[in-house]
């Protein structure tokens, strides 16, 4: 009965996934009316690149993150048209764009949705500019339940900028990737779980802390691996599945915040059995930790 | 019948339970051993690397060409990061042990400053040899002590799995050769006088001017209260939590944080003038409904409220809903990257959800910027030729060796990566190159 009903819910996952598919790529083809600036993902900014690309000014990967390519791709583009170069996406740049250009979004859409590999200049055959998915077990056949929510809603209005989108690149801090914030996410949910916000940002704060001073190692995996370092990782707490709060925090940290000033230790006064740690000099009390110098 | 039945089934259990057990424990001993093993190797790997860097500092002194040391000085740079990731990954973190990671790390930024330097130019003083000599001799202790230890643990079969159990089970009984090795390795490296090695390790000047700027009358704990009812914008009756730091801060701060439902906030503010120094705000941020562009606006806006001036917008970036914006001090249009603030604004509503302006308050002081002695076309001369440059600006950043100094700063394309470039000012020194990335493929996919 249960297995029934399982399957059921799996076909319906599936059909919705299919009906999305179909129909989301007539909605996103025209800007909405936001000023597009560097570091702004989303559809907007693939028709941005889609645009930039098809006169020949954009040479990357048409992702929905509008990085350093994007920004002299744009500005270049303002430049030879006489725009001001503010490498913003203003009401005059995408009027112009706009006109000297063409976005089949429906077609982009679609290679973005496949995975594919694909390039959109302008006076070729769209077809030849296509390289199927390098690897091919596609993912979102193994995994429908779990991709449904990141698909991006029909939506029958010209604008999309209020649904939630997903992109082929996402924003990272410089010089960190999503598995450096993964890594990190999973220490601090296994250190501080149930702390309050700002004494998980202390964590990660800790962590990056330790990263820059000259007594522990260099890395962040060296960092949360170092033997007896954290009793999340000794106890295997670090292994729990972290939620979005820790990721929030570890982003956070990482972009500067550290409520700890300066720390590199922290303990839990209940549970804290060295005496050593209790002579180091003490900043301040976040939550149940202790954070010292 | 049945007596023998039950017979049966009870030896055979017991003989089951038994073969599981005896597997169970083999297993368990195959992965004591492998973590054993992983503890041997580094400890093993930190003798021979003091055992070398002795060596290596030996032969540098004997060198006769001090014009020649740079490669001599690289590799001892070199054994002071694989000496320190190997303490790194021994169970010592609650053995005072820092002592000995601040000495090699000491040896690495004397050795790295020496031999980036262009010593046909600029050979090594009589005083750096000293200091040498110095490292020489403390070196040699450390390392006498460490193959004592090692010879010691090798003799006994001593385990750093019982190391790690009599530092977890804590206490001053603790008597472990590995410990009292290690402790009185500690010890000679506290006697080692303090002067040996200038302090002035990178990144150190900015520490030089420690929060000059915070100004102002003290601030008592009501005032404190009072400015957070008005930034939090909560109302009288609402409770708000407030501490003071200890001995331990850099600067005194009242840390004050309030909750409410889905929503807390956090501010450290200080007691000298009452500026803030970090404000986190956590609640849900709901679906995106202003433009990356309109939070900035907002940002803006809000810094200038709190009274920070010519900042200029650096970077920005957008995770899921939320706007996150970078600000740089502009003085008469240079841009000062040591005095930044970051501001986090949600893009569902603009509300701003988060500030910090440690850095800005840290570095923030009056400075005197000099002209710059070469102009923007000769700069660019020492930039890489194959580097399209596309912006440039002027800039005052904190180099490798610690100093502030005066730059033009270019941003270019090599390939199809931009890449930021200093070059010095005042010399033409190509002060630092680094590769901006910032976005990645999104592993979690479509």
């Amino acid at each position: 009965m249960n297995s029934k009903k399982f399957f059921l819910l799996l076909i319906i996952c599936l059909l919705v996934i299919g009906l999305q598919g179909t129909s989301h790529p007539n909605s996103v083809d025209a800007f909405t009316n936001q000023v597009i600036q560097r570091g702004a993902v989303g559809n907007d900014v693939i028709e941005l690149q889609a645009r930039l690309q098809y006169i020949g000014y954009y040479r990357g990967k048409i992702d929905g993150v509008f990085g350093w390519g994007t920004y002299w791709a744009l500005r270049n583009f303002q430049n030879d048209y006489g725009l001001d170069i503010d490498g913003l996406a203003g009401l005059k740049t995408r009027q112009k764009l706009v006109s000297v250009s063409r976005f089949d979004g429906k077609w982009v859409h679609t290679q973005i949705a496949k995975g594919n590999d694909f390039t959109y200049y302008g006076g070729t055959d769209l077809n030849k500019q296509v390289k199927p998915k390098r690897n091919t077990g596609g993912r979102a056949n193994t995994t429908p339940s779990k991709q449904q929510p990141k698909t991006p809603t029909p939506n029958t209005g010209n604008n999309t900028a209020n649904t939630p989108q997903t992109t082929p690149a996402v924003n990272v801090p410089q010089g960190y990737s999503q598995n450096d914030i993964n890594l990190m996410a999973n220490a601090v949910h296994g250190e501080s779980r149930g702390e309050p916000y700002e004494g998980q940002v202390a964590v990660a704060a800790v962590i990056l802390n330790r990263v820059e001073s000259a007594l522990f190692p260099n890395t962040v995996s060296g960092v949360i691996f170092e033997p007896r370092a954290f009793t999340a990782v000794a106890d295997g707490q670090i292994w729990l599945t972290p939620n979005e709060q820790s990721k929030q925090a570890v982003l956070d940290a990482i972009n500067g915040w550290d409520p700890t000033g300066g720390a590199i230790y922290y303990f839990n006064p209940e549970t804290a059995t060295s005496s050593w740690i209790w002579g180091r000099p003490q900043i301040k009390q976040i939550g149940k930790h202790i954070f010292c110098k | 019948m049945l007596r023998w039945i039950s017979i049966v089934v009870l030896v055979i259990g017991v003989a089951g339970t038994a073969a599981w057990g005896y597997k169970e424990h083999q297993e368990k001993n195959a992965i004591l051993l492998q973590a054993e093993n992983t503890y041997q190797r580094a400890f093993h790997e930190l003798s021979y690397n003091m055992d070398l860097m002795h060596d290596k500092i030996g032969t540098a002194i004997a060198m006769n060409s001090r014009e020649r040391l740079s490669p001599q000085l690289a590799e001892i740079w070199r054994l002071t990061s694989d000496a320190l990731s190997n303490v790194g990954q021994l169970p010592l973190t609650l053995l005072p042990f820092n002592k000995t990671e601040e000495f090699l790390s000491n040896i690495g930024d004397f050795t790295y400053r020496t031999a980036v330097r262009d010593l046909k130019k600029d050979p090594l003083t009589d005083k750096e040899l000293d200091t040498l000599n110095n490292l020489y001799t403390q070196a040699g202790e450390i390392k006498d002590e460490l193959r004592q230890v090692q010879y010691a643990a090798m003799e006994n079969n001593l385990r750093w799995m019982d190391v790690q159990l009599a530092l977890a089970t804590d206490d001053e009984q603790a008597d472990n050769t590995i410990i009292d090795g290690f402790k009185t390795v500690e010890k000679k490296v506290e006697g080692f006088s303090e002067g040996t090695v200038d302090p002035t390790t990178p990144g150190s000047s900015s520490e030089n001017h420690q929060y000059e700027n915070v100004k102002g009358k003290k601030i008592s704990q009501k005032d404190a209260i009072k400015y957070s009812r008005q930034l939090f914008n909560v109302n009288g009756t609402k409770d708000l939590n407030v501490t003071k730091t200890g001995d331990g801060a850099t600067i005194p701060l009242y840390s004050i944080s309030y909750s409410d439902g889905n929503k807390r906030a956090y501010l450290d503010l200080t007691q000298q003038g009452g500026n803030p120094i970090t404000l986190i705000v956590n609640r849900p941020v709901g679906e995106k409904k202003i433009s990356l562009n309109e939070g900035f606006v907002q940002a803006e806006k809000y810094i200038k409220k709190h009274g920070f001036e010519n900042m200029e917008l650096l970077n920005s970036s957008q995770y899921d809903n939320i706007g996150n914006y970078t600000f740089v001090y502009n003085q008469n249009g240079v841009r000062v990257f040591s005095d930044a603030i970051e501001v986090k604004v949600a893009l569902d509503n603009g509300e701003i959800l988060g500030l910090t302006a440690n850095n800005y308050y840290m570095n923030h002081h009056k400075r005197d910027i000099p002209k710059p002695s070469i102009d923007k076309e000769e700069a660019k001369d020492f930039v890489n030729p194959n580097v399209e440059i596309q912006e440039e600006f002027l800039a005052v950043i904190t180099n490798d060796l610690g100093d502030e100094v005066l730059t033009y700063e270019f941003l270019g394309i090599l390939g199809n990566d931009t890449y930021r470039i200093f070059i010095n000012a005042m010399d033409g020194t190509e002060e630092k190159v680094e590769k901006l990335n910032g976005k990645e493929i999104n592993y979690a996919g479509i």
